[in-house]
């Protein structure tokens, strides 16, 4: 009797390897092929079937949009009719084409992919392995592992990056708020609540040059409206009462004047020596010691060239395949690494769902290694039991790490069941699908690594 | 019995791949290249010439697809007028270059790599970070079956 209990939960989880056989919500994943978007390990939120990519934060974007709607939004309303009686028509046009452009970039460069690059496949991290030295136990965190390479004859230290396990390419950086690595890397803007890198770069300078002539437009026409009324003879309170929106529109454009001119020059001079806002504020390449060999590699020596090389360079396309489907081998054999998920972050269920998707709280519970995530002294049935029973619960990630605690008497999950991720039957497992798997920020399936919680080790911040 | 069929089935594993690794050379600064350094691994079983010749013609499309020639400065000039709309609709150089080189690819694995039971994933879906030579036969599923035009929706 207890072989049949036994037996008849195993099947669902045998079911998931093969997927020819027919199961609840099995079904509904193999006839459904998924994209890669849905299973992307970075903290990022995708909008039309993976079209739109954005930060998980978006910051202030909404800030940015909203100001710059509303301070048009005055403009056109009442400084236009104004301008155009007494002026020229040509106002507008030039301010509603400026607005276009703008409000096109900023939405170009927060939904664009800045240059993420996917994370490593489990055999390249094992390969990548291989040729490193590990010293130590893998229970600390070892020093950060670098490789000297050279570019154009300059000496320059690629950092290996723990949570994408590959070795950074050149100029390209962790960022810590979406999660990934980023090539170019340039810096995380809030104001537009993306990163701004290698594929966005152009569309972010074109937002902050486009910005800075339509505040320099409005604040100009502004001003002019407001003189023009003050010569009919007015003063210039009265003229500020008959229009008292372009007070406001006055305020805003004077405050984001200094910053955004500021910043459209900065960038013009990073644009022109072939930097960018990372290195500079590193001092990556100045040249403190003197010497020629910490200068820029990658500078054309040239301002034209440098500048034609960031902004009308070739336009690469996103490497991380948003759109694409999942093989059907991607589709889950879990492995453990993944399972540990639900133990560790007990209390953070809902950011693991939207950092590694719904999905990995499906395949916790339909798979057969959950049972690893229980004391190995308690007889099979019951946490099986326990995996059925969340099994057809559709939100049952509370339920697994329930049925562990009971297993425990009601000890903290989190505290018992790490342990037990580092079972030796994980690793029997063999999980095919990469990004999903590296979701996962815990231990590496090779055990001569790193680190509990796989901290990269440019600032990240953790999940609250 | 059928419990120790699941059992079994369930501590199945997938073959281990051999795989190889060709990392990225980054000499002439951050333009795509790979190594051409010949692994050892495939000594017994590929042609050292036929491999480096491969590698090398890789690198040269992806020097054609990243250069800094006239097409890609009309083009980024006329997509920086448009407000980058017209890359809505249109195929960037890059775009097309990538469409050769997997098609090279392709070529290369029928004619020479398939036959000696290699396999040439194409390196933009490894991130363009590394160029891999396989002997996994699964793959030969899903690395052909790639459609290039799930790369470009941006």
């Amino acid at each position: 009797m207890m072989k049949n209990c036994e037996y008849q939960q195993i099947d669902p989880r045998a079911l998931s390897v093969l997927p020819s056989s027919a199961q609840n919500h099995n079904e509904k994943k193999v006839q459904r092929p998924r994209r890669k978007w849905e299973v992307f390990p970075g903290k990022n939120r995708f909008f039309c079937d993976g079209r739109i990519i954005v930060a998980r934060q978006s910051g202030i974007l909404p800030l940015t949009l909203g100001l710059i709607v509303v301070t048009c939004g005055l403009f056109f309303a009442f400084d236009c009719p104004f301008l155009v009686k007494h002026l020229t028509v040509f106002i507008p046009v030039i301010g509603g084409v400026l607005f276009l452009f703008v409000v096109l970039s900023l939405l170009r460069t927060s939904f664009t992919d800045p240059g993420i690059l996917p994370r490593a496949t489990p055999d390249e991290a094992a390969d990548i392995e291989k040729q490193i030295d590990t010293s130590g136990s893998s229970t600390y965190r070892p020093p950060p592992r670098t490789k000297e390479i050279l570019i154009n004859q300059q000496v320059v230290k690629l950092k290996y990056c723990f949570t994408c396990k590959t070795f950074r390419p050149p100029r390209t950086s962790h960022c810590s708020l979406c999660d990934n690595c980023v090539e170019r890397f340039d810096h995380h803007c809030p104001w537009v609540g993306n990163c701004v890198g290698k594929r966005n770069y152009r569309f972010f300078y074109s937002f902050i040059i486009s910005l800075s002539f339509l505040t320099s437009f409005i604040f100009g026409c502004v001003i002019t409206h407001i003189t023009l009324r003050t010569q009919a003879g007015k003063s210039i309170v009265q003229a500020i009462q008959e229009s008292p929106a372009s007070v406001v529109e006055l305020v805003i454009c004077f405050f984001s004047i200094w910053s955004i001119l500021g910043l459209s020059g900065f960038h013009t001079y990073l644009i022109a020596s072939n930097l960018t806002t990372n290195e500079d504020i590193k001092g990556s390449w100045s040249s403190k010691q003197g010497a020629e060999d910490s200068g820029n590699p990658y500078t054309y020596n040239s301002i034209i060239t440098n500048c034609c090389a960031t902004l009308c360079g070739p336009m690469s396309p996103s490497l991380i395949d948003r759109r694409g489907f999942l093989s059907d081998e991607a589709i889950p054999v879990v492995s453990a690494s993944e399972i540990e998920l639900p133990p560790f972050t007990a209390k953070n269920d809902s950011h693991m769902c939207t950092q590694s998707t719904k999905d990995v709280l499906e395949r916790v519970v339909n798979s057969f290694d959950s049972h690893s995530l229980c004391p190995p002294g308690t007889p099979k049935t019951s946490p099986l039991s326990v995996e059925v029973s969340s099994a057809t619960a559709p939100s049952a990630e509370a339920s697994p790490l329930a049925g562990c605690s009971r297993q425990q008497d009601g000890q903290p999950v989190a505290a018992s069941c790490p342990p037990f991720s580092r079972n030796s039957k994980r690793d029997s497992l063999h999980s095919i699908n990469p990004a999903f798997r590296l979701a996962s920020p815990s231990p590496s399936m090779t055990r001569a690594t790193l680190i509990l919680g796989d901290v990269p080790d440019l600032g990240f911040i953790p999940l609250p | 019995m059928a419990e120790t069929h699941s059992l079994q089935d369930l501590r199945q594993q997938p073959a281990v791949a051999a795989k190889v690794f060709l990392q990225r050379d980054y000499t002439h600064g951050t333009m795509c290249q790979f190594q051409t350094k010949f692994p050892s691994e495939l000594e017994t079983r590929i042609d050292k010439q036929q491999f480096e010749e491969t590698v090398r013609t890789l690198n040269n499309l992806y020097t054609e697809a990243e250069k800094l020639g006239s097409q890609s400065l009309i083009e980024g000039c006329l997509a920086c007028l448009t407000a980058y709309t017209v890359f809505l609709c249109m195929e960037t150089h890059y775009e097309k270059v990538l469409k050769k080189i997997a098609k090279f690819i392709q070529e290369q694995n029928d004619k020479i790599y398939a036959p000696r039971g290699l396999l040439l994933t194409d390196p933009i879906e490894r991130g363009l970070r590394v160029y891999e030579a396989g002997s996994q036969t699964f793959q030969l599923v899903t690395t052909k079956s790639r459609v290039p035009e799930t790369l470009y929706l941006d």
